[in-house]
């Protein structure tokens, strides 16, 4: 079985976080809010990840509603 | 029931201060949040934290929808309407620029711009009619070429004399100068829209028509002028803790330190009972109760009322004079004797009172609200009556 892969998307704040973790609640697109990663950043904040086959429909709904940073591949 | 027997022994006529009582959702939100969540909001991660942002989100996001702005991130809390004007003013003007304000200010905006001025910003204050009316061709007559902002008072805190702030906000956009509301008077009383009264950028306090607990208020910053707007503060924000420079977005860059959490969890109940009832519902029972008591005023002898006569033309804010009493001395009997409470004075806003003709003395100001009822506006133009009868004695 191949082992899930997941994308992680990075904010501004954790304010931008909590906006797109509503947006997506609303569209019922699976996520989850995780502390944002060692490796990736030294942000004390968190950050939204997905399965790696959402990640386009992650960037469809946030796109001109909430911005992001960028997105890591974990 | 301590509280409905307070409630019976009370006529509150101070909401243009504070508004009291508030929705018992409001009270039951802060309960929870400091009973069930109790986390720092963007500081942590764990699910109290995320709990706690979550409510300041929604209260951001109800706001948005009050104010028809898109993005909610463009708002950012502050204390109170003061606190957001002082960054508003003093985050943008420099020595040299030209600020226009109007003859019926409160101190919120009278003062850092007198602050400002002495620093080398150049001041025009535009008067007003009687009634506190300000004629928006008279502002277009005081543009100059360096001209940076236009700051008004959406309604007078002294007169409930309300501006013509789309006719403002639009001379202020022709110019491409920038238009500051303070909305302290009407956030949650008059209908606001940001696109179409062209504000860029608004104040507003948490505590009185939106219901919230003192301590709460807030920015909306249109977009891009952030850039330009400094921050008051600066400090922790919880976001890119890495660097030691402020961030530079909204709403992190104006709010520095631990947020009022409990404050904005009562805010958020508040603004949501504010969008359940209706701004237009809430509008139409303050203006009724307005006009009941300037029709029963309009009858008494030795009265004088200031503002415009229509309690159309005005928020549900009443100054009036007792021939012969001091205000101070009104609000002590109205207080001791009749258990009406209300504001004497100044209220904060010396200009106001010149304008209207009231300075050094002041007026007696009611300030009705949503909870208040036909019998209290009865029973207190009752004691005015008898206040005003025994006026001489006074």
């Amino acid at each position: 079985m191949e082992e899930q892969r997941y994308v992680v998307f990075l904010f501004p704040s954790v304010s931008y976080a909590l906006k797109a973790e509503k947006i997506l609640k609303a569209a019922g697109i699976a996520h989850k809010l995780i502390p944002v990663p060692r490796h990736i950043s030294s942000d004390c904040g968190v950050c939204l990840r997905a399965t790696e086959d959402k990640q386009q429909d992650l960037e469809r709904e946030l796109q001109g509603k909430v911005a992001w940073d960028k997105i890591v591949s974990l | 029931m301590p509280f409905d027997e307070l409630n019976k022994r009370i006529i509150y006529f101070d909401n243009a201060a504070t508004s009291w009582p508030k929705p018992a959702a409001m009270i039951a939100a802060m309960i929870n949040y400091n009973e069930l969540i109790g986390g720092s909001p963007g500081r942590s991660g764990h699910r109290s934290s995320l709990d706690a942002g979550r409510i300041i989100l929604e209260a951001r996001e109800a706001l948005a929808g009050l104010f028809g702005c898109g993005d909610s991130l463009r708002i950012a809390f502050t204390k109170n309407a003061t606190e957001a004007l002082n960054i508003a003013l003093s985050g943008i003007l420099n020595p040299g620029d030209h600020v226009i304000t109007s003859a019926m200010e409160h101190n919120s905006v009278m003062r850092p711009l007198r602050y400002l001025e002495a620093q080398g910003v150049k001041l025009s204050v535009v008067p007003c009619s009687a009634d506190g009316i300000l004629d928006p061709e008279d502002v277009r007559a005081a543009i100059r070429p360096r001209t940076r902002m236009l700051v008004v008072t959406h309604a007078s805190n002294v007169t409930g004399t309300i501006q013509p702030i789309a006719a403002l906000g639009k001379i202020a956009r022709d110019h491409g100068i920038l238009f500051c509301v303070d909305t302290a008077q009407t956030a949650g009383a008059l209908p606001i829209n940001v696109d179409e009264m062209a504000i860029d950028l608004l104040a507003f306090s948490g505590h009185k028509s939106l219901f919230g607990p003192q301590g709460t208020g807030g920015l909306y910053v249109r977009e891009g002028l952030e850039k330009g707007l400094r921050p008051l503060m600066t400090g922790g924000t919880g976001s890119r803790s890495e660097f030691e420079g402020q961030p530079d977005f909204m709403p992190d860059k104006y709010e520095s330190g631990t947020p009022n959490t409990i404050g904005l969890a009562g805010l958020e109940a508040g603004v949501r009972f504010v969008l359940a009832e209706g701004v237009e519902a809430i509008r139409n029972k303050e203006e009724g109760l307005t006009t009941r008591f300037l029709a029963g005023l309009a009858v008494l002898p030795g009265i004088t009322v200031y503002g415009p006569p229509a309690a159309a033309s005005r928020t549900a804010v009443v100054s009036f004079n007792i021939a012969g009493v001091s205000p101070s001395a009104a609000a002590l009997e109205l207080d001791e004797h009749f258990g009406i409470l209300c504001r004497p004075g100044l209220h904060c806003a010396p200009a106001a009172h010149r304008t209207i003709g009231t300075f050094p003395q002041g007026t007696i100001r009611f300030g009705f609200g949503y909870f208040n009822k036909d019998e209290e506006i009865d029973l207190a133009l009752e004691a005015i009556r008898s206040l005003a009868g025994c006026g001489t004695d006074k």
